[in-house]
């Protein structure tokens, strides 16, 4: 995560012209003001407004996993969401098992963060120093299998979860804004904003981000640059299962194709916020969630199906404007 | 005084490329040795051997333990501190970032170490939240000096420390090298293209030519020495 | 000449063996290898791309689908000749892919990986919203002409009329290939993939030779789609084209490696026949057994290959000439 005083002054330091990033704050600052008022005036924009914040906080966490790992290893995880998905059926297992629901969710956690980091030393290490191209094949062999292993385990029919949040709402001036949401967006910001922390404040985040910007330098000051990574695969596998916790639930049902679209929408994220960037990656999230459900909503041509799509048109408009992501920064060819 | 730092037929390659070949010499604790000798006479390598950087084969042997299967991470746990061509600055992150990852092999308080570097170099203090990319080159030699002593090191390789850098701050770094030296007790292996300055503040050096030893010796008798005087000195 | 000989006398036997095939495997197994011609097609345009320009694609899905609703559509609506449509395939798919490599120039590695790989969700989604047309999650069944063999015709696509088809333009493809990167193309192509600024430098108009192959590369995957329908009775459906035709495209060209025809061989094996073959697990039971086994040997041979078939030849020659 950057470390930015303020993030003018920091920019500056950075070197970045600004002419080029204040106008992004600058639309941001107008689309969160846009979308106050329009939660003011209308019932059906705020509920629209309300759940999309939430499905696309599970769709940053996703992101933000996916940043993770690209930031640290250059190699992008296409097995991501089926780990995600994976994850929570393992959740709902332990449910089946008599665990209550946040019983099983820590445990999860844990669990996921010890399959992310074996998955890193098994699998990812001895390739990815000879070919990134090669490791990125290697998630994708990893989508299909656990694909696999899931559906063969559990069968591909639905199965219910009982959602930890009830089916209550809150009612904020006439409006109800059910518990779900606000139960999804806080667990999911709440993973995001202790991993912030962990990076930020602690020793060891120090080390794994050092490790993730210049391993060989970080290697010369004592840092175990092959064991941050693995650490870094292993907080990117708990967000996954954060992602799929917290999405599961809006879904209804728990079925292997969960995390399918949710990790599309999560690349989308992550491009559109810059694949350096872990804040890009939240808040590119956040914002594929609640365009998407206000443009299904208002604009009846636009069916759900034709929302991915959408999407990524709107995506692919992003980077021929701005190649490296709304956040992102350009990188600097040496020649 | 024991040699802290003994290597004995030390060879190393980038690749197929064999880089040095069989270098022997001795750092003994508590000295400053230069290595000097022309571009590609495999001067950064010998220290990129020390550090485990580079693929390398002989004897290496660091305070009693060999070196052989030790990566740099596990070098620097030893306390053998290398600050690189280039300085291994982490110019996305603030100067303070820097600092404590200096000291990142180290437990517990590190204070004291900061109130030295701070007295040192003050400018330091004032500037931690600034991002290290942002110095100067000579501000990020200082840096990257101040990083390896909060790394209370036994073994400073300083590689290059003048490079790019105007003779005037060259003059303050090697200053600085000096005192760490005299007042810190801080062993310190230099790779220099400056050997004036090397060996003014070096008590022994070594001459590498085409990866080898060419000459050895006190930096008195290396002054002394005729082909150093021609090649390097300069008169 | 002398060092051509054994590329060209293993390029005849395989041509042999390739000729021979449908009259000694039964019609299913025929089929199979017709799948790896198609995927021999596809691979190989994705290797142009890919190996001799440096460009990622993931969408290629995308022009297969492109390529194969031309061909049944205009087989439907006008009975058009099947070979005929192929073509059609080849030219609408070539300029959609100029059209797609310009913007493409903007975007860099992983960016350009992800944006095509948007291409590959998207296409397959159109005919669902353009259902009139297209036929929506029905599909678009071909119609089914006497299709014209040589001198002999014979009813509607048996098995070896499309075996046939498919490895005579995957022989055809892969000439013009060689063609191609014999010439200046080629060299501007292996310029480009080695280093971008010094091919610049060197005068390679950057912009035209980068565009030029994703146009070729669309193409043969355009070829390859309009087989591919064919392969499936004529009939093109969305869920065909998913995404994950995408990325069995990519494991192929990633098997394959870079740089060697035989890895393109390979690779397209890979992803034609292993799937189907891991279907006859018995432990684990068909579909799931099949992904289960199909994932695991992707992981296996990356680990093993990280090259794919290309590094390991390179290594072998390597070793012979030591």
């Amino acid at each position: 995560m950057e470390t930015i005083t303020s993030p003018i002054s920091g920019l500056r330091a950075r070197g970045v012209a600004l002419g080029s990033v204040v106008p992004i704050y600058l639309l941001l600052v107008a689309c969160g003001v846009t979308l106050l008022v329009g939660c003011l005036q209308s019932g059906l924009f705020a509920r629209l407004t309300v759940s999309g914040l939430a499905v696309g906080a599970a769709y940053g966490s996703l992101a933000l996993a996916l940043v993770l790992i690209y930031r640290a290893t250059h190699v992008i995880n296409f097995a991501q969401g089926e780990l995600a998905m994976a994850t929570t059926y393992v959740a709902y297992q332990l449910i089946q098992w008599g665990l209550s629901y946040w019983e099983a969710f820590f445990a999860t956690l844990a669990i996921a963060f010890m399959i992310g980091t074996l998955l890193q030393v098994a699998l990812i290490r001895p390739v990815q120093h000879r070919s990134q191209v090669a490791a990125v094949i290697v998630t994708v062999g990893l989508f299909i299998l656990i694909d696999g292993i899931v559906n063969w385990i559990w069968g591909g029919n639905f199965k219910f979860m009982q959602s930890p949040f009830g089916t209550g709402a809150y009612t904020i001036g006439g409006v109800d804004i059910e518990h779900l949401y606000v139960g999804m967006f806080g667990v999911v910001l709440a993973s995001v904003v202790l991993v912030w922390a962990l990076f930020r404040f602690t020793k060891l985040g120090l080390g794994m981000r050092a490790a993730a910007l210049r391993p060989a330098a970080a290697s010369l000051v004592g840092v175990r640059v092959d064991a941050m990574l693995a650490l870094g695969w292993g907080l990117a596998a708990v967000l996954g299962a954060v992602a799929g916790l917290m999405y599961e639930p809006s879904q209804f049902t728990l079925d292997p194709t969960l995390m399918q679209t949710a990790l599309v929408y999560a690349f989308a994220a992550a491009v559109l916020g810059g694949l350096d960037s872990p804040v890009g990656a939240v808040v590119g999230g956040l914002a594929i969630g609640v365009f998407l459900n206000l443009l299904v909503g208002y604009v009846p041509a636009i069916s759900s199906e034709l929302q991915l799509p959408f999407a990524f048109a709107l995506l692919l408009a992003i980077l021929l404007v701005k190649p490296s992501g709304l956040f992102g920064q350009r990188e600097v060819r040496r020649v | 005084m024991t040699a802290l730092l003994e290597l004995e037929d030390v060879e190393a390659r980038y690749g197929p490329v064999r880089a040095l070949h069989g270098i022997s010499l001795a750092v003994d604790e508590g000295s400053v040795v230069a290595v000097l000798g022309p571009n590609g006479a495999g001067k950064t390598t010998t220290l990129r051997a020390v550090s485990g950087t580079v693929t390398r084969a002989g004897r290496i042997v660091f305070a009693g333990r060999p070196l052989d299967r030790l990566g740099p991470a596990a070098a620097a746990r030893l306390g053998i501190a290398h600050v690189p061509e280039g300085r291994g600055t982490f110019s996305e992150l603030t100067v303070w970032e820097n600092l404590r990852l200096g000291a990142y092999t180290r437990r517990g308080s590190i204070e004291p170490e900061l109130e030295r570097v701070f007295s040192y170099f003050p400018w330091l203090a004032e500037r931690r939240r600034q991002q290290a990319g942002t110095l100067s080159g000579g501000e990020q030699q200082m840096l990257a000096l101040a990083r390896a002593f909060l790394h209370r090191p036994r073994l400073l390789l300083l590689d290059e420390p003048s490079l790019g850098l105007a003779p005037v701050l060259v003059t303050e770094i090697f200053r600085i090298v000096r005192e760490l030296n005299e007042e810190e007790g801080l062993t310190v292996l230099v790779v220099e293209q400056n050997a004036h300055l090397a060996l003014q503040v070096a008590q022994a050096g070594y001459v590498l030519e085409a990866g080898r030893v060419a000459l050895a010796g006190s930096s008195d008798e290396l002054r002394a020495d005729d082909s150093v005087r021609r090649s390097y000195l300069g008169y | 000449m002398r060092q051509r000989l054994p590329a060209l006398v293993s390029l005849v036997a395989v041509a042999a063996v390739l000729t021979a095939l449908p009259f000694v495997l039964s019609s299913y197994n025929t089929s199979l290898v017709t799948q790896v011609g198609i995927f021999f097609i596809a691979v190989l345009g994705l290797n142009i791309l890919t190996g001799y320009s440096g460009q990622i694609s993931i969408g290629h899905g995308a022009f297969m689908a492109i390529g194969g609703y031309t061909t049944a559509v205009m087989s439907r609506d006008h009975h058009t000749d099947l070979i005929v449509t192929m073509l059609m395939a080849l030219a609408i798919c070539f300029v959609l892919g100029l059209l797609v490599g310009i913007p493409a120039l903007r975007l860099s590695g992983v960016y350009l990986a992800l944006a095509t790989f948007a291409l590959a969700i998207s296409i397959p989604q159109l005919p669902l919203q353009w259902s009139t047309f297209l036929g929506g999650t029905g599909g678009v069944q071909s119609s089914n002409p006497d299709v014209r063999f040589l001198w002999h015709t014979a009813p509607a696509m048996p098995e070896r009329w499309l075996y046939g088809t498919a490895w005579a333009a995957a022989a055809l493809l892969f000439l013009a290939a060689w063609l191609i990167l014999r010439g200046r193309v080629g060299r501007a192509f292996r310029a480009i993939r080695d280093s971008e600024i010094a091919a610049t430098a060197s005068g390679v108009e950057l912009p035209v030779y980068k565009t030029l192959a994703f146009g070729i590369s669309a193409a043969y995957a355009g070829v390859a789609g309009s087989l591919f329908v064919l392969a499936t009775n004529g009939f093109a459906q969305p869920t065909e084209f998913g995404v994950i035709l995408s990325l069995q495209l990519l494991v192929g060209a990633a098997v394959a490696g870079l740089g060697s025809l035989w890895g393109v061989l390979v690779g397209a094996a890979f992803v034609g026949l292993l799937p189907q073959v891991s279907t006859s697990v018995p432990v684990i039971g068909s579909d799931h057994g099949r992904d289960v086994v199909f994932g695991m040997m992707v992981v296996i041979v990356m680990l093993l290959l990280p090259e794919g078939i290309a590094g390991l030849l390179a290594r072998l020659r390597l070793l012979v000439r030591a």
